[in-house]
């Protein structure tokens, strides 16, 4: 008995914890009310968006800020929730300024129940890190990559959950 | 069968019309001509860039009330029209967003903007969404340095106001100010383009 409750906690721990396939290095985590930002600047976001395992990965950068942003986010929760066990994962990167974590951040991701993980990208030095994300970006937000190993496809547009599920069906093909 | 076929290629032709227009971000790129405008100011009036007879060339800036980065840059763009207007350079301020998207963007709240902040420059209203197309602006805050040149206005410089949103004074190169120096010395600006994270524009 005593095992099994061990277990299910050790489930629960693992399934809450967000994996990845690489050892993650934020420069700051900010913890309030039970949730807990990790912080990056781009060197360090850039394992994100490289990694190689059998998983499409949809990297959206958002903010609580920007208006389209958040009316498309329930997209990217649906998704999440549809391709749970198929191997996609939706990481939602803000843009928020990280003086407003606590203040706004924090409490939109509880308000709104918001599933995949969220990460905060704080780098000032945009003209150097846009570009690397894709030549295509012009920096305005909501954005989107999407890839999977090396094959990527980048979006700066805004995503019903039809046109976000065919852009991620569409990677693999 | 026939009209089958004629449906595809209708489909077709929409399809690749979307596609366009999804991708429409021609806009300016650097040495095309500007065109000139009329829009309303904060004080009511019309402005047109040909309205500066002295100037030497202008800062064009699309921005807006609500977008935090617009807010973070709003005394930077103040200093950058007290240090270029005299020398020629000034700032003119465009808010290209539909305020029926972003009531925050309202032309009422830009007058109540620009007195809180005493904007020292127009800020114009491009109300009907005409003329941040034409220039290619996808974000604010959005800049276009463009340069008198025989009668026409070159486009000389797009992008970030300087490389740290954040913190003024922790700003390493100032792209504008860069630029607008090469200029008034009759030299090319070095950095030409450069990217930045911005609130999209709101049509």
């Amino acid at each position: 008995m005593k095992l099994k409750i061990f277990i299910l906690i050790l489930v629960v721990f693992y399934s809450c914890k967000s994996e990845t396939s690489f050892e993650r290095t934020p420069i700051e985590v900010v913890t309030d009310d039970g949730v807990s930002i990790e912080v990056y600047d781009f060197e360090n976001f850039k394992p994100f968006i490289q990694q190689q395992d059998n998983v499409i990965y949809v990297i959206n950068f958002w903010a609580t800020w920007c208006k389209p942003c958040v009316e498309e986010l329930p997209a990217f929760i649906s998704l999440q929730e549809k391709y749970q066990d198929k191997k996609v994962k939706v990481l939602l990167v803000s843009l928020d300024f990280p003086t407003k974590i606590i203040e706004q951040l924090i409490p939109f991701i509880k308000i709104k129940k918001l599933a995949p993980e969220v990460i905060l990208l704080d780098d000032p030095d945009q003209n150097t890190w846009i570009p690397q994300i894709s030549e295509k970006w012009s920096g305005a937000i909501p954005a989107t990559l999407i890839y999977y190993k090396d094959k990527r496809v980048f979006y700066e547009q805004s995503f019903t959950f039809e046109t976000l599920e065919q852009a991620v069906l569409a990677i693999k093909k | 069968m026939k009209t089958i076929r004629i449906l595809t290629l209708f489909t077709f032709s929409i399809l690749l019309a979307s596609f366009g227009l999804m991708n429409n971000k021609e806009g300016y790129k650097i040495g095309d001509y500007a065109t000139d405008f009329k829009l309303k100011n904060v004080d009511d009036k019309m402005v047109s860039l040909s309205d500066f007879k002295k100037a030497k060339g202008f800062i064009v800036i699309f921005t807006c009330n609500h977008c935090p980065y617009s807010v973070a840059y709003e005394d930077r763009i103040i200093d950058l029209d007290k240090k270029y207007k005299e020398k020629g350079y000034p700032v003119i301020a465009i808010n290209p967003n539909n305020p029926a998207k972003e009531p925050k963007d309202s032309f009422d709240l830009m007058k109540v903007r620009a007195k809180e902040k005493g904007f020292t420059f127009p800020y114009l209203f491009d109300d009907r969404q005409k003329i941040y197309p034409q220039y290619g602006a996808t974000r604010t805050p959005h800049v276009y340095l463009l340069k008198k040149e025989k009668g026409n206005l070159v486009v000389s410089y797009i992008g970030a106001i300087d490389d740290n949103y954040k913190e003024a004074s922790q700003t390493k190169v100032k792209y504008v100010e860069d630029a607008v120096d090469a200029l008034l010395k009759g030299e090319k600006p070095l950095t030409t383009e450069t990217k930045a994270i911005g609130c999209s524009i709101k049509v």
